[in-house]
C-alpha cells in the first residue's frame, strides 16, 4: 500500500503526547523483546531503535486493543488478528499503566465518541434535549420521536427498537 | 518505515462509518494524468481504491499537517492536499462537480487528528465552565426534584447553540457517511499550534462514560473518572431510567 511516507517521517519528528524507552516485541521472530524508543504521536505509534532518527515502523491506532498483560507489560492488538500482539515491557507498572491510558484514549474514534458526549451533555444543559444528534451510525430513537446518538464505548453498535432494561445505575445501554 | 499494512486495509475496508466517500480523479505523480480512483476518508486517513469494490486499497494519505486548497485547474472542480516541508508532494484531486467538490474540501479540512483534539478540548472546556457556574450558582439542592435542568441564574456562561443536524444519517454513494458533525463546531480563534493547552503539558479528556460492570468494579470506575462527569452521568442516568418508566407505562397503556 502506498502512503506518504515523507509526510509520515515528519509527523513521527513532532513533539509526542508521549515517548520512552521501552523493550517491545513484534508479533514475528520469536517474540523476543528489544529496547525501542517508542512515541506516541496522534494516532500513531512509532517505534525507534534507540540510536537512530528514523523510525522502525509506526502502528496506526485505529480498531486495536490494548491489553494490560502481566507485570510491567501491555500489549496492542488489532481487532482483525487478536492474536498477532506487539508486545511492551515497561520499566515500572505505573508506567505500563500509564502507557495503557493514553494508548486507550488515542484513536481518532475516541476522540469523536468524546466530542459527541461533550456536545450532548451541553446540549441538555442548555435545557433542551437535541431532536437530531447524530452519531456514527448510531442513531437512537428514545421512544418520543426524537433520536439521539449514543456515545458509550460499551455498545459500540448500539441501535435500538426499544429501549433496553436498565441495569446497574447507568440507564443508556444494557449489559452483555 | 514499516506499518501495520494489514490493519490498515482491514480499517480502510471495514464496515465503519466513513467521514466521506466517493469517485474522485487523483493526478498522478510523473504524469499529469488523472486516475479514477474510489476514495474513503476515515479520521485522519484518506484511503484510495482502484476500484469501489477492491478488496484493499492502492494507497493511503495521511492527513496531518496538510492544507486543502481549491485550484485553477483547467479540469475543473479540482482542489489539492498540500503539505509544508522543501520536498512535499502536492495531492491533486478534482471532483464530478461543484457539490462534490465541496463536500470533499470541507471534510478532508477537519480530518486531521489535530484538528479535533482541539475541538474536543475546547468543548471538555466548556462543559466544565458550565458544571462549574451551575455548582457555584445553587447550593440549595445538589439533587434536583425532577427531571434535571439547569437553574439559569447559575449559569453565566453564554455559547452558541449549534444549529439543529439531520435526524437520520444520508448515504452517499451507497457508503453510511458522517454528515458535518463538526460544521456546528464554532472554534474560538486558537493561537498557536494545536496539541498544548495555554497550562502547559496536554491534558487528554476524560473518558465517556464506561459500561457499569457487574458488582465492586463499578466502584473503581467511578474513581478514576472525574468528579464532574460522575455526578452528570449519574444525573442523567436517573433521568433516563425515570423517562423509561414514563414511556414504558405509556406503551403498556396504549396496547390492546
Amino acid at each position: 500500500m502506498r502512503y506518504n511516507e515523507r509526510e509520515l517521517l515528519s509527523l513521527a519528528r513532532q513533539p509526542a503526547e508521549k515517548a520512552a524507552e521501552i523493550r517491545m516485541s513484534v508479533p514475528k521472530k520469536g517474540n523476543v523483546l528489544k529496547k525501542r524508543l517508542v512515541k506516541l504521536v496522534v494516532n500513531f505509534l512509532f517505534y525507534f531503535r534507540t540510536d537512530e532518527a528514523e523510525p522502525i515502523g509506526a502502528l496506526l491506532l485505529e480498531h486495536c486493543k490494548i491489553t494490560k498483560e502481566e507485570e510491567n507489560v501491555f500489549s496492542i492488538s488489532f481487532i482483525e488478528e487478536p492474536e498477532r500482539k506487539y508486545c511492551f515491557e515497561c520499566a515500572t507498572e505505573e508506567q505500563c499503566l500509564e502507557w495503557v491510558e493514553a494508548l486507550k484514549r488515542a484513536s481518532y474514534e475516541f476522540l469523536r465518541r468524546s466530542l459527541i458526549f461533550y456536545r450532548s451533555e451541553i446540549q441538555k444543559m442548555t435545557g433542551k434535549v437535541s431532536e437530531s444528534l447524530q452519531g456514527p451510525s448510531q442513531v437512537v430513537t428514545d421512544g418520543f420521536g426524537g433520536s439521539r446518538g449514543c456515545c458509550c464505548q460499551s455498545c459500540p453498535s448500539c441501535v435500538w427498537d426499544e429501549i433496553p432494561e436498565p441495569s446497574g445505575s447507568c440507564g443508556l445501554h444494557s449489559q452483555t | 518505515m514499516k506499518l501495520n499494512e494489514r490493519s490498515l486495509a482491514f480499517y480502510a475496508t471495514c464496515d465503519s462509518p466513513a467521514d466521506n466517500a466517493g469517485f474522485l480523479y487523483k493526478r498522478g505523480e510523473r504524469h499529469t494524468a488523472y486516475h479514477r480512483r474510489w476514495f474513503v476518508l476515515k479520521g485522519n486517513m484518506l484511503f484510495y481504491f482502484e476500484e469501489r469494490d477492491s478488496r484493499e486499497p492502492v494507497g493511503v494519505i495521511v492527513l496531518e499537517g496538510c492544507n486543502v486548497e481549491l485550484c485553477d485547474s483547467a479540469e475543473g472542480f479540482a482542489f489539492a492536499i498540500r503539505f509544508g516541508g522543501a520536498k512535499s508532494r502536492t495531492y491533486v484531486l478534482a471532483a464530478e462537480s461543484q457539490e462534490t467538490m465541496e463536500s470533499w474540501v470541507k471534510s478532508l479540512s477537519r480530518a486531521s487528528f489535530d484538528y479535533m483534539r482541539l475541538v474536543v478540548r475546547e468543548l471538555e472546556k466548556q462543559l466544565q465552565e458550565m458544571s462549574r457556574g451551575l455548582a457555584g450558582g445553587s447550593g440549595s439542592s445538589r439533587e434536583p426534584p425532577g427531571p434535571w435542568k439547569p437553574k439559569p441564574s447559575g449559569l453565566e456562561q453564554s455559547w452558541e447553540r449549534p444549529p439543529a443536524l439531520p435526524a437520520f444519517l444520508p448515504k452517499e454513494n451507497g457508503c453510511a457517511v458522517w454528515n458535518n458533525v463538526l460544521e456546528a463546531e464554532r472554534l474560538p480563534g486558537t493561537s498557536g499550534s494545536g496539541g498544548h493547552d495555554e497550562e502547559g503539558s496536554p491534558r487528554p479528556p476524560p473518558l465517556p462514560p464506561r459500561r457499569r460492570v457487574l458488582n465492586g468494579e463499578a466502584a473503581a470506575a467511578v474513581a478514576e473518572s472525574p468528579s464532574t462527569f460522575c455526578r452528570l452521568h449519574e444525573q442523567y442516568s436517573r433521568e433516563v431510567a425515570r423517562l423509561r418508566q414514563d414511556w414504558q407505562q405509556r406503551r403498556r397503556g396504549r396496547r390492546p
